[in-house]
């Protein structure tokens, strides 16, 4: 070892690497995490779930808005019994809800043959299996119906649509993927269009599994489709069309004076057509009602719920609020047992600025690990959100697709920790030296 | 000419009643560069003030305090932490360490404020002071004695020309606070550091052969204990 006296003029200028004491502050930050492990986990943790919630309720909120009013669910409009728009929406596109009633056949005739309209695709409802809705229709529905602008429901290998004569069925691919019913599988429906574990009422008709759809990420895929003749004729099932009584005989055929949907859907040419049926229908007629732009409908829906969005966004930033007031305490409370820590980092040439730093560095590393974790926890309960809102409605959401939150949550919980840390790093900045370096002689 | 030069030095602190109470009052002051020196005081005296002053942690009230033509007394807080970084080791009387950090992390952490870490360095000096086992030792892991060394070890880290030491052995036994007071004044004699050192202890201040008596030094030290104090030995500067 040889002696290599310094300078007093190297004092005034020390080493870079000295100068900005980067490394020493690294090592007081870990130092201070790892004596405060157990603090340090809960703060963190506390932190975790404050971004993980904020991140979810944007998430959710954004993508389900999305989901129920932003993409193309393939019609324009939907027409039914004389009731509420969002229920007769909710009930033909998302098959949520009950049926606000009936049509006779004849409206939906007269659609099909308006020049102005594209597509009319009649719907009747009223029986379910395992909970999953059946929904009579015709076989326009494989040929016709287009949804995200050109795609049409397809099947997986073996399947096919159903023959509109027999009792066939298509199923959605979530519904085969809950109830096991595969091609070839034969179920008997059940009377209602919501599953009642105590009503054991299933119908005699047997229906046989002829097609699984593939995935639309949209409520189709917990429909089960037959024939619209099966919900007709499925047995206890009484017509009143025009307005008549009429019990379907097998091998008879049903008098279209009898029959009776409980929606049409409807593709347009033209908006015209919609702006023009709307004023017919909604504003002169009283028989029927349209839903018409299917997106506004949706949208004031989200409108009127939406303080509960505004409320829920609230709470997630009072979370991170009081997660924030935990990083303060957890810091803050140690400050004063780590006064003659500072005595001595001071005492040994450390600049208050160093020790300023190591505070606030470490309040940012723990909202960055509380961000990170929090990441975490937004992908748990997003994978569960999403299971469910798939469950409930057949809407898929994108546990990862890209929303601004992923983008600003971690430097904005990052920058929110290091900004608390300047409470606790003023108090520690302020450490005096020597009264600190106890004792005195 | 003299590493440490302090005239005119003055420190007071204000009293609880609202005057001042002047702790340090030293004339005149100086320290040869590699010298080793040894002020000779009791509690109260205001030693550890006057090294405090010395070593930048305190600004003075007046006064200068020339280190290597540089007078601290006109520098800036910053300036004064970068000097002492850089220039000035402290041992203290309860040694200081940093509790969570390793005998190492103690001597590395010191030179990170001041030219930059040099592991091997700082392996060196813990061989040097008889830690070359405990380098990974943390100071609760470790004898009094040896965290002694491991201040000691540190305070040669940023190889500085000057070592102050606070009552270096007031904690240690006597066989102890032999092995350690030669541990420091070896370790300043090879590394080329002047050593200003106070203490009260006899068996220490009879190892220099420069001591001053700080009651004699320091004006501002009250009559009454002056009178108390019967110095044994002195140094002229």
């Amino acid at each position: 070892m040889s002696a290599k006296p310094a300078t007093i003029t190297d004092a005034h200028s020390p080493p870079a690497r000295g100068r900005l004491g980067l490394g020493a502050i690294v090592t007081i930050i870990l130092r201070s995490l790892r004596r405060h492990a157990f603090s340090t986990s809960i703060t963190v943790l506390a932190t975790a779930l404050a971004v993980g919630l904020v991140m979810s309720v944007f998430v959710i909120q954004e993508q389900a808005n999305r989901a129920f009013t932003g993409g193309d669910v393939g019609y324009d409009a939907v027409l039914g019994a004389r009731g509420s728009k969002l229920q007769l929406v909710l009930n033909a596109v998302f098959h949520l809800e009950t049926s606000p009633g009936n049509l006779p056949w004849s409206v939906y005739q007269r659609l099909k043959l308006d020049p102005q309209v594209e597509l009319a695709i009649p719907y009747a409802v009223g029986d379910n299996y395992q909970g999953y809705r059946i929904v009579g229709t015709t076989t326009d529905l494989f040929t016709k119906y287009r949804f995200d602008g050109t795609q049409q429901l397809e099947f997986y290998d073996g399947g096919r649509g159903f023959d509109a004569q027999r009792k066939e069925a298509v199923i959605g691919s979530l519904v085969a993927q809950r109830t096991g019913l595969r091609v070839g599988s034969h179920f008997n429906p059940s009377h209602g269009v919501t599953h009642n574990e105590h009503d054991h009422h299933h119908h005699e008709d047997e229906y046989t599994v002829v097609g699984i759809t593939k995935p639309t990420n949209s409520a189709n895929d917990r429909v089960i489709w037959i024939p619209i003749d099966g919900i007709f004729r499925m047995e206890g099932h009484v017509l009143r069309g025009e307005g008549r009584t009429y019990t379907p005989k097998p091998g008879v055929p049903i008098p279209d004076e009898h029959k009776e949907v409980s929606a049409v859907m409807l593709r347009f040419k033209h908006p015209m057509a919609g702006a023009r049926l709307d004023a017919t229908i909604n504003r002169n007629g009283k028989e029927a009602t349209l839903a018409w732009p299917i997106a506004a409908v949706m949208g004031d829906l989200f409108n009127k719920i939406g303080w509960i969005a505004r409320v829920l966004e609230l709470v997630a930033y009072l979370v991170v609020l009081v997660s924030a007031a935990a990083i303060l305490a957890s810091i803050y409370n140690t400050i004063n047992e780590r006064r003659r820590e500072f005595a001595i980092l001071r005492a040994l040439g450390a600049r208050r600025l160093i020790v300023f730093a190591s505070i606030v560095g470490e309040s940012a590393l723990i909202g960055l690990l509380g961000a990170v974790g929090g990441f975490a926890l937004y992908g748990v309960i997003l994978s569960v959100a999403a299971q469910v809102i798939r469950d409930q409605t057949g809407v898929a959401i994108g546990v990862w697709n890209y929303h601004p939150v992923m983008a600003w949550a971690v430097p904005g919980m990052v920058a929110l920790g290091g900004l608390i840390g300047v409470v606790p790093a003023l108090k520690a900045y302020a450490t005096d030296v020597a009264t600190n370096l106890a004792p005195h002689s | 000419m003299p590493l440490l030069t302090i005239n005119n030095l003055r420190k007071s602190y204000r009293t609880p009643d609202g005057g001042r109470a002047t702790v340090v009052d030293v004339e005149q002051f100086a320290l040869g560069a590699q010298q080793h020196l040894a002020l000779r005081g009791e509690s109260g005296s205001g030693k550890t003030t006057f090294l405090n002053l010395i070593a930048g942690i305190l600004k003075p009230d007046d006064g200068s305090i020339v280190l290597d033509g540089a007078d601290i007394a006109r520098m800036g807080e910053a300036q004064r932490d970068a000097l002492r970084a850089a220039n000035i080791g402290y041992i203290f009387q309860t040694f200081n360490l940093l509790q969570g950090y390793t005998a190492l992390q103690n001597v590395e952490l010191a030179m990170s404020f001041g030219r930059g870490v040099d592991r091997a360095f700082a392996k060196q000096l813990l061989v040097d002071v008889g830690l070359s086992e405990r380098m990974q030792y943390r100071p609760q892991q470790l004898s009094v004695g040896q965290q002694q060394r491991v201040a000691v070890a540190r305070a040669l880290a940023n190889h500085p020309r000057l070592v102050l030491a606070d009552e270096p052995t007031g904690n240690l036994d006597m066989r102890r606070a032999g092995e350690a007071l030669a541990i420091i004044r070896e370790l300043c004699t090879k590394n080329g550091a002047a050593l200003l050192l106070v203490s009260h202890a006899t068996d220490v201040l009879n190892q220099f052969d420069d001591v001053v008596d700080f009651h004699e030094l320091n004006r501002a030290f009250d009559s009454d204990m002056r009178d108390a104090q019967s110095p044994t030995r002195a140094a002229a500067l």
